[in-house]
């Protein structure tokens, strides 16, 4: 009789990015504009709950690439899929323009630096978060003012001034509106694309306070794109740096941020005023 | 033989003013606009010697079906005596030799401006209604082209948004002309700036509506019986404007659509918008049936459902 090893038949808890399969994805994204090579031959795979942020300097491809995850705009080469109930092994850049539109509404939530982009500025707040369930398909009045009044309150936004115009708020309430809109499907992925950009010190912590926390509770899925290296080291779990629409450099936050390997990024990490 | 013998008596203009080649175009898109029901069909619009904005569209349309045993009415904003109206009548019958009429019930082609009238149309009558802009989804969606998409995945989420923020400012619609609505399940169409008051008459109408943006040079069609509803949320339901308590001075008449009559006092009295039927009922002529009955009811039972006051 052979002997029987008395182990358990894991021996240890495998890494969890290990034993998850990626939420997001995307293998060699290329995008080009006339000659000018946007983003070359990127790959990245984002993980269930996983924050990573992308660096880069102006110019670096880091927006093109946040536009294609958000399906606004398609490569020229590349895959696409997130590991979602119903579309997944889907190469979402092969959807037809409709299904494209709804995997948008439904799963992926976005934030722009400029909030004259995400939001109608001339409409309520709770109007630009209730657009979107109007879009998927819901037509009842109170429903829309129950899911408007729950996403802007977990946004942190004070609910006495939910029909407000954006408009006539300040810059930071806007960038509350646009996240709360972000939020209003509960998508399983969330870009952040310069979300605290221009906005004064003190509220940008404010903003980052409340994504901090949101991402802990509801265990968020998120790209993040940033040049603000306080920003990526607040929020991200791991960090992309990006240059010439190529990926120089890739791990974990720490790691990049104190000890980067690549020159520029040293660069990058250095350049402070 | 002479020349002259062989060729028709030379004319200042061709009948009905728009050349053949005009005509035919306008004749083809409307059949085309008719079998999709709400379409938007772009047509070569021509210049006619009215300016843009003050009914080409209808005009082209009225011209394009006119026939000399045709009997015309024309209305702006209810009344058949306005300017505009008066105008557009006086070029139709001049170039067409139709016969005119205030009758809504006598018109074979009836072409109108902001109104639909109040006694109810029947099958063989056409009504041709200006439209100065028909694109529904211009609020929501100002880029024509992306509007053009959402028109052909028929995705009209967006508007709803606009009912959303009446309902939130008002507590109810107030749209007070150009009520979006979806005709036979498809396309949403702005039926022109008719009031809401009007808008449900569209709906499995015996007649047949054609909309003619001239400047935007866009044609669309209710064709008879064709469903047509007024975009609602589904627990709060389209209105119509409330016209009870609206007693028309010279007629008496009620739940009609009256046009209001501010008086130096502060307080305004009542008047029929629809002149033609008020006419009728001065002259003591039996009108037709009407969409509303005395009592406001409309005709197609349980289509308007009971109000619902927002908290």
């Amino acid at each position: 009789m052979t002997a029987t090893l008395n182990r358990p038949s894991v021996l240890l808890d495998a890494p969890r990015l290990l034993a998850t399969q990626p939420l997001l994805r995307a293998v060699s994204l290329t995008k080009r504009y006339g000659k000018r090579v946007a983003v070359g031959n990127v790959s990245l795979d984002v993980y269930p709950g996983e924050v990573v942020g992308i660096v880069g300097e102006s110019g670096s491809g880091k927006s093109t690439l946040l536009r294609m995850l958000n399906l606004e705009e398609m490569p020229d080469a590349g895959s696409y899929m997130l590991n979602i109930d119903g579309i997944r092994d889907q190469n979402l850049f092969a959807l037809e323009r409709f299904d494209r539109r709804a995997v948008q509404i439904q799963h992926i939530g976005v934030v722009y630096q400029n909030p004259h982009l995400g939001l109608r500025m001339k409409f309520t707040s709770s109007g630009n978060v209730a657009e979107r369930l109007l879009i998927a398909g819901e037509r009842r009045f109170e429903t829309l003012r129950q899911a408007a009044r729950e996403s802007l309150s977990a946004s942190e936004f004070p609910l006495d001034r939910m029909d407000d115009p954006p408009r006539i708020l300040s810059g930071g309430m806007q960038q509350r509106v646009q996240l709360a809109k972000a939020l209003a499907m509960k998508p399983a992925l969330l870009l952040l694309d310069e979300p605290t950009t221009g906005l004064d010190v003190s509220i940008q912590a404010t903003v980052l306070d409340t994504l901090k926390r949101l991402q802990r509770e509801r265990k968020m899925t998120i790209v993040l794109v940033s040049h603000d290296l306080g920003v990526i080291r607040t929020l991200a779990d791991r960090v992309l740096v990006m240059r010439g629409g190529k990926v120089i450099e890739r791990g974990l936050t720490d790691q990049i941020l104190d000890d980067p390997q690549h020159p520029y990024t040293q660069q990058l990490v250095h350049a402070k005023l | 033989m002479p020349l002259t013998d062989l060729t028709s008596e030379r004319q200042d203009y061709s009948y009905g003013y728009l050349d053949a080649y005009a005509k035919r175009e306008l004749r083809r898109r409307a059949l085309k606009a008719i079998a999709i029901p709400g379409y938007q069909v772009p047509y070569a619009s021509r210049e006619l010697p009215i300016a843009r904005g003050w009914g080409t569209g209808g005009l082209q349309v009225t011209l394009a079906l006119v026939g000399p045993e045709s009997v015309v009415k024309v209305i702006d904003q209810g009344a058949d005596d306005s300017v505009n109206a008066a105008n557009l009548r006086r070029f139709i019958t001049r170039m067409s030799g139709c016969a005119t009429t205030t009758d809504t019930t006598n018109a074979t082609i009836l072409q109108s401006r902001h109104r639909i009238p109040e006694e109810i149309m029947g099958e063989g009558q056409a009504l041709v209604l200006q439209v100065p802009d028909p694109e529904p989804l211009r609020r929501v969606q100002p880029d024509i082209s992306k509007a053009a998409q959402l028109h052909a995945d028929a995705d009209y989420g967006q508007m709803w948004l606009g009912l959303y923020e009446q309902l939130v400012r008002y507590k109810q619609y107030v749209q007070g002309a150009d009520y979006p609505s979806l005709v036979h399940g498809r396309y949403v169409m702005n039926p022109s700036p008719i009031p809401r008051w009007d808008t449900p008459k569209l709906h499995q109408a015996a007649h047949l509506t054609l909309l003619s943006a001239g400047r935007e040079k866009r044609m669309y069609a209710v064709p008879p019986y064709t469903n047509v509803y007024p975009l609602e949320f589904d627990d709060i339901p389209f209105q119509v404007e409330d016209q009870t308590g609206r007693v028309c001075k010279t007629t008496g008449a009620q739940n009609k659509f009256m046009n209001e009559l501010p008086q130096p006092d502060g307080t305004a009295v009542y008047e029929l918008s629809d002149s033609g039927y008020a006419e009728k009922l001065a002259n003591g002529r039996l009108p037709a049936a009407t969409y509303f009955d005395e009592q406001g009811n409309f005709y197609h039972d349980g289509y308007l459902k009971p109000p619902v006051r927002l908290a």
